[in-house]
């Protein structure tokens, strides 16, 4: 039985999973970052087939518009731009090669297996009222921890990455010598 | 299009950013495959959520999982400008100061 959802499915996990892969083994690292893009919107459009159009519109605005420009501003101003050498050396190949080959195998044979009783009948309906309902009153507390979280990352990051004045003095954070 | 299959590419995903994070020495590139092994992670948690269970809980999971991952990557992103100024350098394995 394959309809035209079963071949947009093929077509994004192909996308996801080979881009993927290239993430994985390109040695430049601006094209890993590219790379990175792809697989993210392939994530999007799988969490479309399974009925997850809010998390996908939140995977398109988070990571494709937020954490992959973050990435992209850390590989550019952490590689000094008179060395253009912006390859990054690779190590340990063959080990970490054979250690994921085989516990991909392991997941992948328990995927296949019949161990998960599934649901009887799917349906596909739209899930952002939901969400937001469930947010506000069962998940209230994850919630509000998120944003507490959110606001201390956002201090925290700006705390560590502003520049060093020699007028204020910091104390916390000694340079290492 | 079924469960297998989805947790057959969360796997896939895993692997590969095991793999990254395993080998790459620029802790960019790490960050990257942190950041696929939390979508892999999260296809697991809508997949099970879509097929098995009858809650959405999975994909409220997987909301708070994209909430920790952006954090994460703001807080790494000033952690490797410090280290870059400090250092002159991103590579993991140059950031032994602490060490005895």
């Amino acid at each position: 039985m394959t309809g035209p959802a079963d071949v947009i499915f093929y077509v994004l996990a192909a996308l996801t999973v080979g881009s993927a892969i290239f993430v994985a083994t390109l040695p430049n690292i601006i094209y890993a970052a590219v790379a990175l893009l792809f697989t993210f919107c392939g994530v999007a459009g799988l969490y479309v087939l399974v009925s997850a159009d809010f998390l996908a519109a939140t995977q398109v605005l988070v990571y494709v518009g937020g954490i992959l420009v973050l990435i992209m501003f850390a590989v550019f101003l952490s590689n000094r731009i008179s060395s253009v050498k912006l390859s990054n050396p690779v190590h340990f190949r063959l080990p970490a090669a054979a250690i994921c080959l085989t516990l991909f195998g392991v997941l992948a044979y328990t995927a296949i297996s019949p161990a998960f009783v599934l649901k009887q009948e799917i349906t596909y309906q739209p899930t952002t009222a939901r969400i937001g309902e469930l947010l506000m009153t069962r998940y209230l507390l994850p919630f509000e921890v998120a944003s507490v979280l959110l606001l201390a990352a956002l201090i925290g990051a700006a705390l560590l990455s502003r520049p060093d004045r020699p007028d204020i003095p910091r104390p916390d954070m000694e340079e290492p010598k | 299009m079924t469960l297998d299959k989805l947790l057959v590419i969360g796997a896939a995903l895993f692997c590969c950013g095991l793999y990254t994070i395993l080998t790459r020495r620029n802790a960019v590139a790490v960050l990257m495959g942190v950041e696929l092994v939390l979508n892999a992670a999260n296809i697991n948690f809508v997949a099970f959520s879509h097929y098995v269970s009858q809650l959405i809980g999975g994909q409220i999971f997987a909301v708070f999982v994209i909430v920790l991952a952006a954090a994460e990557a703001a807080v790494a992103l000033a952690i490797f400008l410090r280290m870059f100024a400090t250092t002159g350098t991103v590579e993991v394995d140059m950031a032994d100061h602490l060490k005895g």
